[in-house]
């Protein structure tokens, strides 16, 4: 298994006229072919920005990526053209994004919204881009694909949007999906089906996904690979069961503990990380989780912590991981499903120095 | 659909028969008359003018009559224009006023939303400002002037087309031009805030994100979308254009039906104000209707009511 994209020290900033906001400031993963990749994070965290940046769809200006390669198939994705890039969105990547109701065009027949990627990338003529139209609405399971081809997208409901939605992003069976909270603005039982959906496809298709959530019940649900985002960096990468069952960054362990469980008491107050993220027109000196963290020290307020690897995948950034660092408790929420993992390293190595 | 039309056709002559009544009562209300004018007639020779018209019988018997001669589209004779009818009036005013409007709509509307999408798609760069100046002038500059300066710099300095008069295809370039100044910047200006709105939508990014070009995206995608207010502009617009200006077709010296509007006022010409009054509530009516009929091919969620399915 090769790896598909490589995001390496990624920096994408926002020129406003309260001064540059700092939206993601190093980011750096990758994602392997035919793999799942969830990045997490609260509202702001700039995971949206990192995905749309992959794809160049921020608007530049405001935006502008300061740093950082995109390899995507070993290209760098930062260095293409406008026109490059339109050979390769829709083509090599497809995007559906988190407001079905919205991100379809009204006055457009939904039949013809998922042709024109077809014409465009596969020059196929109207009558078989249509054909293969009915048979995406068939596989994203609308029923009576070809009734609904030649509907507008007011008469579809929210859940078949967003199906129509993937039909689009799937049309010319690209290698990378990227879905930014495409289960957000849906009800729970449409969100599962959408979720079943998307697996069953990724089973038939091998495409690889990019998913963009801040619900962690999803990201059990479909990731491979977890990425935690907060204040436009990764504070920690791993796999799910190293993100749920061993984590160890302090932000990991609130966005855990504040997830609701069928087993917890009813008494306990459902907990939550207090404060709200940085303002990343200044970005704070130190560990930008520091002020909210309740396991802070003095040296989070300094510098930033180093990057340490905990196993072949395990990735966090946090002061605690330091030999010298004082042992913590986590929360007790996140005790609970602590295991001990046997791919973990007998110590945790430092890969990236603290700035 | 043919429901849908039909009924809107209906609430028009009810619409039609308010506007004739109001100004029927209006016009009556104001102090004066067609033969109080500056030059005194002797009193005998009022009253058999007032005989010949009518206007010695009871308001209610006149007001009657009248809507009986209008239902059959008889709008009666001028009191201005001795031999005239107004009917006569409106067929040999309207054609030229209705083609002069039409130019200068086709102008107004290609230009206008040309420029206001341009200044959309190059939003805050030098194209966009130097249409909205462009725009600003339209709406600012009065139609006399703008007529005035095409007339010196078009006609008297290149002689690139005759001054005034209404003779050939040449002759209705500058009136129309003219004409065309203050609604184009006002659609330009639409457009731009129109097109503005919609280029921020969802599913222009998703149009994006299929790798579709800006020209593709603003064509395919765009467009439809931002027109709506365009259109709506259209309906009350039309009306106003197609029913000719007074102050154009003075200045360029045109037979069109603009002048009467104001003339006929000013001479208390009863039957000519209620004609063409009412002649522009019906080309009005029907402009406003037009426009909800294209609503409903723009836009799929507007279902015209009426008819059981949009379709």
């Amino acid at each position: 298994m090769g790896k598909l994209l490589e995001v390496k020290n990624l920096e994408v900033s926002f020129q406003t006229y309260g001064g540059e906001v700092q939206a993601v400031r190093g980011v750096s993963f990758y994602l392997n072919k035919g793999e799942t990749l969830a990045i997490v994070g609260e509202s702001g965290s700039g995971k949206s920005v990192t995905s749309q940046t992959i794809m160049r769809l921020i608007p530049t200006p405001p935006g502008k990526i300061k740093n950082g390669q995109i390899l995507f198939d070993g290209e760098d994705l930062v260095k293409k053209t406008d026109k490059e890039m339109e050979q390769i969105r829709g083509r090599d990547i497809g995007m559906i994004f988190q407001d079905p109701m919205t991100s379809l065009n009204p006055t457009m027949k939904v039949g013809h919204q998922i042709m024109e990627v077809i014409m465009k990338h596969q020059k196929l003529p109207k009558s078989a881009a249509k054909e293969r139209a009915i048979e995406l609405l068939r596989l994203v399971g609308i029923p009576m694909p070809e009734k609904r081809v030649n509907q507008y997208p007011h008469e579809f409901s929210g859940g078949m949007r967003q199906r129509a939605m993937i039909a689009i992003a799937l049309a010319s069976n690209p290698k990378l999906l990227i879905a930014d909270e495409p289960t957000t603005a849906l009800d729970v039982t449409i969100q599962a089906q959408i979720l079943e959906l998307m697996k069953d496809i990724q089973k038939k298709t091998g495409t690889a996904i990019i998913f963009i959530t801040h619900d962690l019940g999803v990201v059990a649900n479909v990731a491979d690979r977890v990425a935690v985002m907060y204040a436009g960096k990764i504070v920690e990468m791993g796999t799910v069961d190293e993100i749920f069952y061993d984590p160890r960054h302090p932000y990991t362990w609130g966005l855990l503990a504040s997830m609701p469980s069928l087993d917890s008491d009813d008494k306990a107050e459902l907990a939550s990380i207090p404060g709200s993220p940085p303002d990343l027109t200044n970005p704070p000196k130190g560990d930008a989780f520091a002020p909210r963290n309740p396991y802070a020290m003095k040296i989070d307020f300094e510098m930033e912590p180093p990057l340490f690897q905990i196993s072949d995948t395990h990735y966090a950034a946090t002061w605690l991981l330091h030999p010298d660092a004082p042992k913590v408790e986590p929360p007790e929420a996140v005790k609970r499903r602590l295991r001990k993992l046997s791919t973990n390293y007998p110590q945790p190595i430092i890969v990236r120095e603290s700035e | 659909m043919l429901r849908y039309i039909s009924k809107r056709l209906l609430y028009m002559l009810m619409s039609l028969f308010l506007i004739v009544t109001v100004t029927f009562f209006l016009m009556r209300a104001a102090p004066g008359g067609p033969f109080s004018s500056e030059k005194q007639v002797p009193p005998e020779i009022e009253k058999n003018l007032n005989e010949y018209y009518g206007l010695d019988r009871p308001w209610y018997i006149q007001y009657f009559d009248y809507l009986v001669s209008i239902a059959k589209w008889d709008f009666g004779p001028s009191f201005k224009y001795k031999g005239q009818t107004v009917n006569d009036l409106i067929n040999e005013g309207f054609p030229v006023s209705f083609f002069l409007g039409m130019e200068s709509l086709l102008i107004a509307i290609s230009i206008g939303v040309l420029l206001g999408i341009i200044a959309a798609l190059n939003h805050n760069k030098w194209q966009d400002y130097a249409a909205m100046v462009f725009a600003v002038l339209g709406i600012s500059v009065p139609s006399f002037i703008m007529a005035s300066i095409l007339q010196y710099f078009l006609a008297i300095k290149l002689g690139w087309f005759p001054v005034a008069r209404w003779e050939s295809l040449q002759h209705t370039v500058l009136p129309a031009l003219a004409l065309a100044a203050m609604p184009m910047a006002f659609i330009a200006r639409l457009t731009r805030s129109s097109m503005l709105e919609v280029l921020g939508n969802d599913y222009i990014r998703t149009a994006k994100a299929k790798g579709l070009s800006q020209g593709q995206i603003t064509v395919k995608h765009a467009i439809r979308n931002a027109i709506l207010p365009v259109v709506t502009y259209l309906g009350p617009l039309s009306a106003q254009i197609l029913t000719g200006s007074f102050v154009i077709e003075k200045i360029f010296g045109i037979p069109g039906l603009g002048s009467h509007f104001v003339t006929s006022i000013t001479n208390r010409d009863y039957t000519t104000i209620m004609g063409v009054t009412v002649f522009y509530s019906i080309l009005l009516l029907l402009s406003v209707l037009l426009v909800d009929i294209a609503y409903g091919f723009i836009d799929p969620r507007i279902k015209l009511a009426g008819g059981k399915k949009g379709e």
